[in-house]
């Protein structure tokens, strides 16, 4: 399925794909964190192009060398320095990383919630917990990746603050925003940030086959969008190489976001 | 030297109803689970457990042990949410102290260091603060005339005092120790085992393997790996596959397919009875036979 202008055969997981590796674009020596299978391409992505400097983790307790196809396995995979988890916190207090974090729920002003649907005390669903976004989100740079855009997803008020947004962030003071930066969110309609006046949710781009509507009405909020809007950005031909040569043969970028 | 060797069932006998416990590990990953098991199938009840939370701390709900937990986060790895822990959560059964994980950090470091708490950016501005009302903000006492500030936005900065996470008693589980309480991890990561050890009062120790003091390290095995010394340990004991099924490399990996088995069976309650008959309320040699029985080594 494409729509006009869009190229004949770029998926809409290959348009995810390479708006969050456009994320880490200019990053530098620092730490990528991506959570999720699209943001973990785009990652990789990034490094075998235009952020060559960008430094990637195996998962577990260690660096890696270059940016690996996603389906290798641990034993083939080179490393080049330890990270246990208790230095990854060195890493994030920092400040030399930027994550891409998954969101249950994200709101208007970028908080986001992976702790519990509901009331904290008595939850609805009860999630993995707020791990380490509290920290992460006031350390260093951080963006979302939200697979299933919804108005369940993107909604007014997230029901438990873990990730930090602008207004919360502001009303803690130069503590929390120092080193505050949520700098995109990226779903499977289009690119978001928060590029306004009051810090509030924007729309960047929309992603082939979308319409600025569509995006609009699964958003549980007033969304910023400006006059004019663009499409995000076609894959090169080098880059879709990459993706459907290189980094997923096995087409993995297609279980988490359907064209 | 002391010879520090105990059993398992010698740890549960040191615990008593209502202490709070540091369980090491992280996820499911590297966790004391004889040690959980046998506190399953023991008298213990309402305890508070302190966890990098994975099956530990769904087997100790799903058994009706637990009164609050203190958490980052409660997960399985491959199966991101532990669906006992969801439950005892949903169904208003256990209390949470959930901050993000790397204030959990600081608040074993603040008690294995002594120190009443230890200040951080992590947690000012999340519901961290809100969900936990008696966590208390620290001012800077260096303002923006004094030498050691670098950036004026640190001048009397308020940052979140990370309390000091005191425990009554630790477990953590190694790859190898010694006789003399010194343990050895094999895989890359300690993880925070130093630190529960650090912060406890009563500390102890499973492993898969112990052997004479002084041999742990090696041609085989730099003396890096030997990350827990004997000062940080009351007693060990020797449990293989004292892991299972959590990830223990190099000795063994997760067991995915009994890990699936355990979050299946919390989706009734004849099926779990049934799993927590066969797996839980038996002994370690009868769990570990029955273990090698669903999948011969």
């Amino acid at each position: 399925m494409s729509a006009p202008g869009s190229g004949p055969d770029v998926s809409r997981a290959e348009s995810c794909v390479v708006a969050c590796a456009d994320a880490w674009r200019g990053a530098g020596e620092i730490m990528a964190s991506p959570f999720g299978t699209i943001p973990s391409l785009g990652a990789r992505l990034a490094k075998l192009t235009f952020a060559p400097d960008l430094v990637l983790t195996d998962g577990e307790a260690a660096l890696m060398v270059g940016a690996p196809p996603i389906a290798t396995r641990p034993a083939e995979l080179v490393r080049e320095a330890a990270m246990p988890y208790r230095s990854v916190f060195d890493v994030v207090w920092s400040g030399r990383r930027h994550i891409m974090m998954m969101a249950s729920q994200i709101d208007r002003t970028g908080n986001q919630n992976i702790s519990a649907i509901g009331p904290h005390a008595h939850p609805k669903v009860q999630l993995v917990g707020v791990r380490g976004a509290p920290g992460n989100s006031v350390n260093h740079p951080t963006s979302y990746w939200v697979p299933d855009h919804s108005v369940r997803t993107f909604v007014e008020q997230v029901d438990v603050v873990s990730g930090v947004g602008y207004a919360r962030a502001a009303a803690a003071g130069p503590g929390a925003t120092r080193f505050h930066d949520v700098r995109r969110v990226v779903s499977n309609l289009g690119v978001f940030d928060f590029e306004t006046p009051g810090h509030t949710m924007r729309l960047r781009s929309f992603h082939p086959g979308v319409t600025v509507d569509e995006i609009v009405a699964a958003t549980g909020f007033t969304l910023a969008v400006p006059d004019h809007v663009a499409e995000t950005r076609l894959p090169t031909p080098e880059e879709l190489d990459l993706v459907r040569v290189v980094l997923d043969p096995g087409s993995q970028r297609d279980r988490e976001v359907r064209s | 030297m002391a010879d520090k060797r105990m059993t398992v069932d010698d740890i549960v006998g040191e615990l008593s109803s209502g202490m709070t416990i540091g369980i090491g590990g992280w996820g499911s990953r590297r966790k004391p689970m004889a040690v959980v098991r046998a506190i399953c199938r023991s008298g213990l009840t309402d305890l508070t457990v302190v966890a990098y939370g994975g099956p530990d701390v769904g087997l100790l709900c799903a058994s009706g042990k637990v009164r609050k937990v203190v958490c980052g986060f409660v997960t399985l790895d491959s199966i991101a949410l532990d669906p006992h822990w969801r439950a005892a959560r949903q169904h208003g059964k256990v209390e949470v102290m959930e901050v993000d994980e790397g204030m959990f950090f600081l608040g074993l470091q603040a008690a294995s260091w002594r120190v009443p708490f230890l200040p951080t950016r992590a947690g000012l501005g999340s519901d961290v603060l809100s969900i936990n009302p008696g966590l208390r903000l620290v001012r800077s006492p260096y303002g923006a005339d004094s030498p050691y500030v670098g950036d004026p936005a640190d001048a009397d900065v308020e940052l979140v005092a990370m309390p000091a996470l005191r425990l009554d008693a630790a477990i953590v589980h190694t790859n190898r120790a010694d006789t003399a309480g010194n343990g050895q991890i094999l895989s890359p990561d300690a993880f925070f085992d130093p630190l529960f050890l650090g912060a406890a009062e009563r500390r102890f120790m499973t492993t898969e393997r112990i052997v004479e003091n002084g041999t742990l390290a090696g041609e085989a095995h730099p003396l890096a790996t030997v990350a827990l010394h004997r000062m940080l340990t009351d007693g060990v004991a020797e449990t293989p596959g004292g892991a299972h099924f959590t990830a223990n490399p190099p000795d063994y990996g997760r067991d995915e397919a009994f890990q699936k088995e355990y979050a299946v069976a919390a989706g009734d309650p004849a099926e779990w009875e049934a799993f927590a008959g066969r797996y839980v309320l038996v002994d370690e040699a009868e769990y570990q036979a029955r273990v090698e029985e669903r999948d011969p080594r």
